[in-house]
């Protein structure tokens, strides 16, 4: 029996899982392309959740997420959390915009009350044909949001948006789209957090236009049953600088989808991002940074301590393109496995056409150096503090990264709350 | 201070320590020197608490204390510090922030609170000072990129922060120039009292120059063959090991 013949048997289209997922869920009516909704229908009806047969999620399963029933809600209460002081403060509660702040030299919108024209940008480089999440985000979309920070505009606040699920079974899907106009630049804060299970999954589309700066601090802080498939699609025009760090605190099941396609000359791109995982939770970062024109600078630092039964995922895909000369890409990923139970699946891959390029990629997966706790148990360190101190230290890479103090403390007090550390 | 009785330990199987006797009394300077491959690591090993090393007779009496029961960690909030031979590096944690988690540790240990961060400030200069190690590698990463010599002067400036009451320098002097050595002997001279003791391990009689013992003790395949006071270590120096061999090699 071949492959497809198997998935024929596993998913007969009126029953399948996916069908079955989507029961609850009523279709949004936002007025973009409507062959975009067409489409998604179209690949909701004829495929299913993806299995591990399937190269991109062959380690990450989706089971347990299929087997959900979740619904939408419109019931919402202020944030709880906002962690910064900027009054920059975007709150998207179990998946419904609740207010939007006025911000000089930003304009700031509902999707819904967007022109055709503005809405054009919805997909403009969102894959929807092989992702059924996509798919899903697309068709069941009420509404998102489209902030375009203007040319020449820098804003020096970090604007935060804070997605917050309240209740449990929710399904919060929702489509940010960020322009950074010619030479402007803009610091943005996501904060994910809630309780109950539930699927948060929201698509970020980023325009980042010529010589424009942008930059984001992306902190993942969901609940124990939280499912969060997201997706942050970034297109970057010549001269312009872009910037992620991925801070996973905690959650069921994370993945990350990060696209970035640099179609510009003299660019930079920097993408790090740092996971701490315990008992089972899994984290899935799936990179991907497309080089299509020439004299660009990418460097990409992951680094993620594993304990207890959990699941470490990165896949980091670079490609150079042939007319993409001298192009600098830079890749590594490293893990600290605390418990034979952890597993980690690292792989990178780079694809290169052009030949005056440098680049490099590494993965590394180890244990704790036992000597360097031997050395700090001679001190009168408890053999606690000192795996505390040097898990620390490992992704203190990562965490140097972001340039806000303000979040750095925010991150350092919520490892304290999370893992006891000593700081 | 302590009394070792008997002392036997081996690792993978092999006996390294085969009956080893010493008794260290408070306000004492004792030398420990000895050929290579006589034991005289495993001892500082065995002391410490390394896991992989197995006691299988004799005992440990730390201040009346059953030193070979405790944790390491615990070995050390007792007042055992051990210099290391060659000093681990530490890539991220910074010195400053490793002494001041592991003197609050020893700290709530005894029952006392937190040291506040000025005082603890006042005395990384004061102590940093002691050993000449400028206070620009005390904020850096724990032995990272540091010389040989740094590295030696750091472990000598944790003694000085933790102030223990039994240190073992685990050849401290190898490896160092007169200028460096000179440092750290008068680290350690300065941090000598009548309350405290020390265990210099080594292989040349140099550092007893600069640092003057008490006793100097003879290590020779597992066991204290020999005791002495400076000038056995000048015979040592002259004469070499080989008598020494020659004497006892047989015995056992």
């Amino acid at each position: 029996m071949n492959s497809q013949q198997l998935d024929e048997m596993e998913m007969p289209t009126q029953t399948s899982k996916l069908n079955q997922f989507r029961t609850n869920f009523k279709e949004g009516n936002l007025s973009f392309d409507p062959s975009l909704r067409i489409l998604s229908r179209s690949v909701l009806e004829n495929s299913d959740f993806p299995t591990t047969r399937n190269e991109s999620w062959k380690y990450t399963r989706l089971t347990k997420l299929s087997q959900l029933s979740l619904t939408t809600t419109e019931k919402i209460n202020s944030p709880i959390s906002v962690p910064l002081k900027s009054p920059y403060v975007i709150s998207i509660v179990n998946g419904n915009i609740i207010d939007l702040p006025t911000i000089q030299g930003v304009s700031i919108s509902r999707l819904s009350d967007c022109s055709e024209k503005q809405l054009e940008l919805v997909c403009k480089n969102v894959s929807i044909e092989n992702d059924v999440f996509h798919a899903l985000n697309t068709l069941y979309i009420k509404d998102g949001i489209l902030i375009e920070i203007q040319e020449n505009q820098q804003i020096n606040d970090a604007i935060q948006l804070i997605f917050e699920t309240q209740e449990s079974s929710i399904f919060c899907p929702i489509r940010i789209i960020i322009v950074g106009k010619k030479s402007s630049k803009a610091h943005f804060f996501q904060h994910f957090s809630g309780k109950g299970t539930g699927l948060t999954l929201p698509v970020f589309e980023y325009f980042i236009e010529q010589n424009a700066h942008l930059s984001l601090d992306k902190i993942q802080l969901e609940n124990d049953e939280s499912f969060h498939i997201s997706t942050d699609q970034v297109y970057q025009e010549r001269d312009s600088f872009f910037k992620i760090n991925t801070i996973t605190l905690s959650g069921k099941l994370i993945r990350n989808n990060l696209n970035i396609l640099v179609n510009g000359e003299n660019c930079e791109t920097n993408l790090n991002g740092t996971y701490l995982l315990g008992d089972g939770q899994l984290v899935d970062n799936h990179t991907v940074v497309d080089h299509l024109k020439p004299n660009c600078n990418s460097n990409e630092l992951y680094k993620g301590v594993l304990n207890g039964k959990s699941i470490g995922v990165f896949n980091g895909k670079v490609f150079v393109r042939p007319d993409a000369q001298k192009i600098n890409a830079f890749q590594s990923n490293a893990n600290v496995l605390l418990s034979e139970d952890a597993s980690m699946n690292s792989k990178p891959e780079l694809e290169i056409y052009a030949d005056d390029v440098k680049c490099s990629h590494g993965s590394t997966t180890g244990q704790m150096d036992e000597e360097a706790i031997f050395y700090l148990r001679t001190r009168g360190i408890s053999d606690r503090s000192a795996r505390a101190l040097m898990t620390q230290a490992f992704i203190g890479d990562v965490l140097n990264q972001i340039e806000n103090e303000e979040i750095v403390d925010y991150v350092q007090s919520k490892l304290v709350e999370l893992h006891d550390w000593v700081i | 201070m302590i009394k070792i009785n008997n002392l036997h330990a081996s690792i993978d199987g092999k006996k390294i320590l085969k009956g080893l006797n010493l008794t260290v009394n408070a306000g004492e300077v004792h030398a420990i020197m000895g050929p290579n491959g006589a034991g005289k690591s495993t001892l500082s090993s065995v002391l410490a608490g390394r896991e992989e090393y197995e006691v299988t007779e004799g005992s440990v009496d730390f201040n009346g204390i059953d030193l070979l029961e405790l944790s390491t960690e615990d070995r050390a909030r007792e007042g055992l510090f051990l210099a290391f031979q060659y000093p681990i590096e530490i890539p991220g944690v910074s010195n400053v922030n490793f002494l001041r988690t592991a003197m609050n540790e020893i700290r709530e240990y005894k029952g006392l609170d937190p040291i506040s961060a000025k005082d603890f400030m006042t005395m990384v200069r004061e102590k940093s000072a002691l050993v000449e190690l400028d206070s620009k590698l005390a904020s850096r990463a724990v032995n990272e990129g540091f010389s040989g010599g740094e590295k030696k002067r750091n472990e000598i400036f944790q003694m000085a922060m933790l102030e223990p009451k039994l240190a073992i320098l685990d050849e401290t002097d190898s490896g160092l120039d007169i200028d460096a050595l000179r440092i750290v002997a008068n680290g350690v001279n300065q941090l000598k009292s009548a309350q405290n003791a020390t265990i210099v391990i080594t292989h040349y009689q140099r550092l007893l120059d600069y640092i003057i013992p008490d006793f100097v003790h003879v290590l020779f395949d597992g066991r204290i063959v020999k005791t002495g006071t400076k000038e056995l270590a000048v015979e040592l120096e002259e004469k070499g090991y080989d008598w020494i061999k020659d004497e006892f090699s047989t015995v056992g």
